[in-house]
């Protein structure tokens, strides 16, 4: 006990570095069990749509111009014997809100078709009679008094903003009488061969789709957590480091007094252990925090990127609880194996001396920096030779690990030589100094560099990506209003009133296709000045609009190009048209599904019963308005049938902009890790260092300078890191842009480059460190004259 | 056709959303609202062949004890049920309140095949029309002028049949011209039946084809009162003797409180209906079906017309295994009269 004792006093002497240990275990916990956790939630939630809403896991009869059809089709097909089962979907607008409205049949739904969890007796009039709804718990709450149905049911398997209700009640309230939108086919049912006319039969969608599309994205969300853990770690090692470097003198002391060595290495063991869990503990709830913080975002971006339904709220899991405390112990266990490693070959007479201790680290460093340096070779590598996400991935986790390494090397490299050139002394002692200091801090000036360089290409690639996506909108969205026609009919009368009112329009139809086993879209496209003038192809032949237009030549998305490997000039088989020639690839950005672009005509001639309802409609900007107005009031189309050009670009930005929240939320924490890495360095550092200062404030320094320094010496390090971390996020979002984004969307985008935000990140880095070196250096400039004076009494 | 499925509307009232059993919750049930049966009023056709939205349940239900080209007996079973979850009459389309289940089955001596169907009202996806006379559920479908000259069609998994069923005889009504009194509480129905189809078709099992012949037995009943719930189930028969006669007897078993009734139709057309006691209903055998004690053997007498039979299920195992399970199947005749029926049990 007095073992324990004599080493939990150390702790009670040093309370900051014990909270830093302490924050430090708990934080990168918390940021890894808190994305991982979020993982989780999103991967239980599809999971559990796909088991409740096993909708969209039947197959369904639909009408080909996807609008909706009339009941009577669902009755004549019953009583045909085919028991099909009708629902209605459409958003329900009131003055509260929006929401997703479902209507089933639950006497005709096949099992579990219906999302509702009618179990108890009696529930079926309710529901009939429009007085009962289902909803997620969430949705129920935005539901307010006053609504149309009264009464919402809480089920947590219901996606949320969704309420499904009884077909009878979904078709009063979104004033669809007698109309559905589509008709789901239990399993193992064949159909009838001939539909009536109009309906088309869909395959089921596959589950896995939406687990595939969200796969790199919650890969991204790993990676970023295993990056926070590692930087997290970073602080654990150097607080644990530093603890037993301090305590040497009282392990020695403890040996000479006849504490075996694994006596003493089993109370340092149970220490370590103890100081885990505790930390352990308080990360898991604070990566709950963090979860259920980012999850809202979370969720939005997996909605509006792949309409993958997450549900927004969390539950704090037994096995999370396991999880976050395992890997809070293997951590510290992993941050701390280096210190146990010099405690077991610790001399019991030699003296622990700081500038010993520098010289024998200068071996280690020559080690650390051959591994740096294979960690780069093999990111080389695996960008040039291996291909697909975890590849990518690797490739990054190689690269950034590889450059952390190398950089004490480096700093203490370019520390030496600056040192040499240096005339005054002051100057030759504040780089001499400076080198010394550096095996201190080089753990905390990895976690800065990563964190930075995690920054800079992470904003590189958003920032890059947003451009592309701006341009390629505006390429897109080159017409100033789209219209929608609800039917063949009215798309028909549509096209006169326009070519009455001598407006030109572009056709925007399209079927879906497969091509290869996979979805496809296949459009037509109308040659016409605009395209051949806003489009930018990634690749072409030559005259490619030409060839298009000729009809035996197609345009296909990078998507498609990446995944077949198909470029300009190649042959591509499609359904119905036999081979043609890849004539150009187009970006696409956004888009999970392959596109194939032929001339219109091509498609009315292979398609003849097209739905024909989507149109560009050419109007200069100005009179946008007004034409708008009179689709609306004159030809008496809906008002969402008419979209403006500025609105499709809003959306599509906001849809864009949500996707990185998470990113950047991240970013930010990252940061604020790496800097707390930085104080804790410092910090302790700052007490250890006093023996060698003394002698410089004995020399007539004064505590002020000697403060300045200290700030200046944290200051230029944090300077010289982020001069290293932008080639090195530069590097970083390469991979990303051109190794991971290609294996993840299938698209490559081009970077561009945004000084801007390296100052603005250089500031912040500063600040950082001027934060995290401002105590300790106003510690210094306050210290008290005689603690300095004792320095030379206690001389060892 | 006595009480016999007023358990399974009940249930199918608590439950039919979900296609599963639920088991009996909920069924605390009123009748407030509905049509209540009265005695006195006659039946009047065609126009009471229809559904009667007013009163809460009403089944059409056929039974036909069949022989095929291949000398064996079938038995074919087709039944329509209406079930009002409200007595609210002016909804429309799909707020119509009322829930449509049909069962089918076609039984041999060595197999039985049986189907459940559900439907909402107010679709036209099930329904039941006086005049022509039509009942329909998906598929199924009963079609004719009127009930004396109608096709059957029904199917299920690896089973289906088409049969045309012909009568030159009058309806009989059950009970009191029509009113049938259930318990001694007095609840009631209106009950009546064509008890002598003549039937010819034809019957699939699995791939294999057989024409068949035999006779056929429609009930239909409509009331809105529930049983009283000291009884549990109910067993029920109707007997078509080779002498020509008819008999139909039920018994609701109680605790330890049986109550009886039937009705003797004779070879020249007079019909009698037999109040509690004068009919009894014995179980001589029981067989192991679907992990339950069932009787499948019987012994039914009615002493005042010299009937004492034994009943006698051609294929023990004819168990419904729909939302509401229940025992329905052919039976063979002997005793002091010969021949064919159908027999119904549930609640066991």
């Amino acid at each position: 006990m007095i073992v324990l004792r004599a080493l939990l006093s150390h702790w009670l002497q040093r309370p900051v570095q014990l909270a830093s240990l302490l924050l430090g275990l708990a934080l990168a916990t918390a940021l890894f069990s808190g994305v991982q956790a979020i993982n989780a939630e999103a991967r239980a939630s599809y999971a559990r749509a796909a088991a409740m809403l096993s909708q969209d896991q039947l197959a369904r009869i639909k009408a080909a111009d996807n609008q909706l059809f009339s009941q009577e089709h669902f009755v004549a097909l019953r009583r045909a014997g085919w028991p099909v089962s009708p629902v209605l979907e459409g958003s329900l607008r009131l003055e509260q809100g929006r929401w997703q409205v479902i209507g089933v049949d639950p006497v005709s739904a096949p099992l579990g078709a219906a999302p509702v969890q009618m179990t108890g007796a009696g529930e079926l009039l309710p529901f009939i009679e429009g007085r009962v709804g289902y909803a997620h718990p969430q949705t129920v709450a935005t539901w307010g008094q006053g609504a149309p149905v009264p009464e919402l049911v809480a089920s947590p398997d219901i996606i949320p903003g969704v309420i499904v209700l009884d077909i009878g009640t979904a078709q009063r309230l979104l004033r669809a009488s007698g109309l559905v939108s589509h008709l789901v086919v239990p399993e193992g049912i064949t159909l009838p061969d001939a539909l009536p006319d109009g309906l088309v039969l869909t395959g089921p969608k596959a589950a896995s789709d939406v687990a595939q599309l969200t796969d790199s994205f919650h890969l991204n969300l790993t990676a970023f957590g295993l990056l926070s853990f590692v930087v997290g770690l970073f602080i654990v090692h150097s607080a644990v480091g530093l603890a037993f470097e301090q305590r040497r003198a009282m392990f020695r002391t403890l040996r000479a007094l006849g504490v075996s060595l694994p006596g003493l290495m089993g109370w340092l063991m149970a220490e370590l252990l103890a100081l885990a869990l505790l930390a352990g503990a308080a990360g898991v709830v604070l990566g709950y925090l963090v979860a259920s913080f980012l999850l809202p975002d979370v969720s939005a971006t997996l909605r509006g990127l792949y309409g993958a339904p997450v549900a927004g709220n969390l539950t704090l899991s037994p096995a999370w609880w396991a999880g976050g405390l395992a890997l809070a112990l293997v951590g510290a266990l992993l941050a701390a194996t280096q210190s146990f490693w010099r405690l077991l070959r610790l001399p019991l007479l030699a003296p622990a001396q700081p500038r010993a201790w520098m010289r024998a680290s200068a071996l280690g460093l020559r080690w650390q920096a051959a591994a740096g340096v294979a960690l780069l070779v093999i990111c080389l590598m695996l960008i040039w030779s291996a291909d697909g996400l975890v590849a990518g991935f690797a490739a990054l986790g190689a690269l950034l690990l590889g450059a952390a390494l190398i950089l004490p090397v480096g700093l203490n490299t370019f520390l030496a030589l600056v040192a040499g050139r240096a005339r005054k002394v002051t100057a030759q002692w504040f780089w001499a100094d400076t080198q010394q200091q550096l095996p201190g801090v080089s753990l905390a000036l990895m976690a800065l560099l990563l964190a930075l360089s995690a920054n800079i290409g992470v904003g590189t690639m958003v920032s890059s990506f947003r451009l592309t996506f701006t341009g390629w909108l505006d390429q897109r969205l080159s017409s100033e209003l789209y219209v929608t026609a609800r039917t063949q009919a009215e798309g028909a009368a549509l096209r006169g009133w326009l070519g009455e009112k001598g407006v030109d329009y572009l056709p925007i139809w399209h079927v879906d296709i497969t091509h290869r086993g996979a979805p496809a879209e296949l459009y037509g496209v109308q040659d016409h000045p605009v395209y051949r003038e806003n489009w930018q192809l990634l690749r072409a032949v030559e005259d490619p609009w030409d060839k298009l237009s000729a009809g035996d030549h197609v345009f296909i998305n990078e998507q498609l190009a990446r995944r077949e490997n198909l470029w300009p000039g190649d042959q591509i088989a499609l359904p119905r048209a036999g081979p043609m020639r890849v004539g150009a690839v187009y970006g696409d950005y956004g888009n999970p599904l392959a596109q194939v672009y032929v001339s219109n005509n091509r498609l009315l001639a292979l398609y003849p019963d097209v739905p024909r309802l989507n149109h560009a409609v050419r109007v200069a900007s100005e009179e946008a308005a007004a034409l708008r107005d009179a689709l609306v009031r004159d030809f008496g189309l809906p008002e969402r049938q008419v979209v403006d050009q500025a609105t499709v670009k809003r959306a599509s930005l906001q849809v864009f902009d949500r996707t990185f929240t998470v990113t950047a939320a991240l970013n930010v924490l990252t940061m604020a890790v790496a800097g707390f890495a930085l104080l804790t360095s410092l910090l302790t550092l700052s007490g250890m260092r006093l023996p060698q200062l003394a002698p410089v404030w004995a020399m007539g320094l004064t505590r002020r300078r000697l403060a300045l320094t200290e700030l200046a010496q944290a200051l230029m390090l944090s300077f010289i890191v982020m001069l290293c971390a932008v080639p090195l996020g530069l590097a970083l979002s390469w991979v990303l842009l051109n190794v991971v984004n290609v294996a993840a969307f299938g698209w490559q985008l081009p970077m561009f480059l945004f000084p801007g935000q390296w100052l603005q990140l250089g500031a912040l880095a500063i600040l950082v460190a001027a934060l995290a070196a401002a105590w300790p250096s106003w510690r210094l400039a306050r210290i008290p004259p005689a603690e300095l004076l004792k320095v030379f009494a206690n001389e060892r | 056709m006595s009480v016999r499925h007023l358990i399974a509307l009940l249930v199918l009232l608590a439950t039919a959303p979900l296609a599963q059993a639920q088991g009996f919750a909920g069924l605390g049930t009123e009748a407030e609202g509905f049509t209540q049966p009265r005695q006195g009023q006659s039946l009047e056709f065609p126009r009471d062949h229809g559904a009667h939205p007013d009163y809460r349940i009403e089944w059409w239900y056929f039974t036909a004890n069949l022989t095929g080209e291949d000398g064996q007996d079938y038995g074919a079973q087709w039944t329509l049920f209406r079930n009002a979850l409200s007595p609210e009459q002016s909804a429309t389309g799909w707020q119509t309140p009322q829930v449509w289940m049909g069962n089918a089955a076609l039984s041999s001596a060595q197999s039985h095949g049986f189907a459940q169907l559900l439907a909402r009202g107010g679709t036209g996806q099930a329904g039941a029309t006086s005049s022509p006379f039509n009942l329909w559920i998906d598929d199924w479908e009963v079609k004719g002028k009127d009930p004396s000259n109608i096709s059957v069609t029904a199917n299920g998994e690896g089973f289906s049949y088409d049969l045309h069923l012909n009568s030159d005889r009058p309806l009989v009504r059950h009970g009191d011209a029509g009113y049938s009194v259930k318990s001694r509480e007095g609840r009631a129905s209106y009950y009546y039946s064509q008890p002598a189809y003549t039937v010819e078709g034809q019957v699939q099992i699995g791939d294999r084809t057989v024409k068949v012949t035999g006779h056929a037995w429609y009930d239909h009943e409509w009331s809105s009162q529930p049983l009283s719930w000291g009884q549990i189930g109910w067993d029920w028969v109707s007997l078509t003797f080779d002498s020509g006669d008819r008999l139909m007897a039920f018994r609701l078993r109680g605790d330890g409180d049986d109550y009886t009734s039937g009705t003797w139709i004779g070879a020249g057309g007079a019909v009698e209906s037999f109040g509690d006691g004068h009919i009894s209903l014995i179980p001589r055998q029981t067989s192991q079906v679907a992990g339950r004690e069932v009787p499948t053997s019987w012994t039914v007498q009615l002493p005042k017309r010299g009937v004492a039979v034994e009943v006698e299920a051609i294929n023990p195992d004819t168990w419904m295994g729909t939302m509401f399970p229940y025992w329905e199947g052919p039976v063979t005749i002997e005793g002091s009269h010969t021949g064919r029926g159908y027999l119904e049990m549930t609640g066991y």
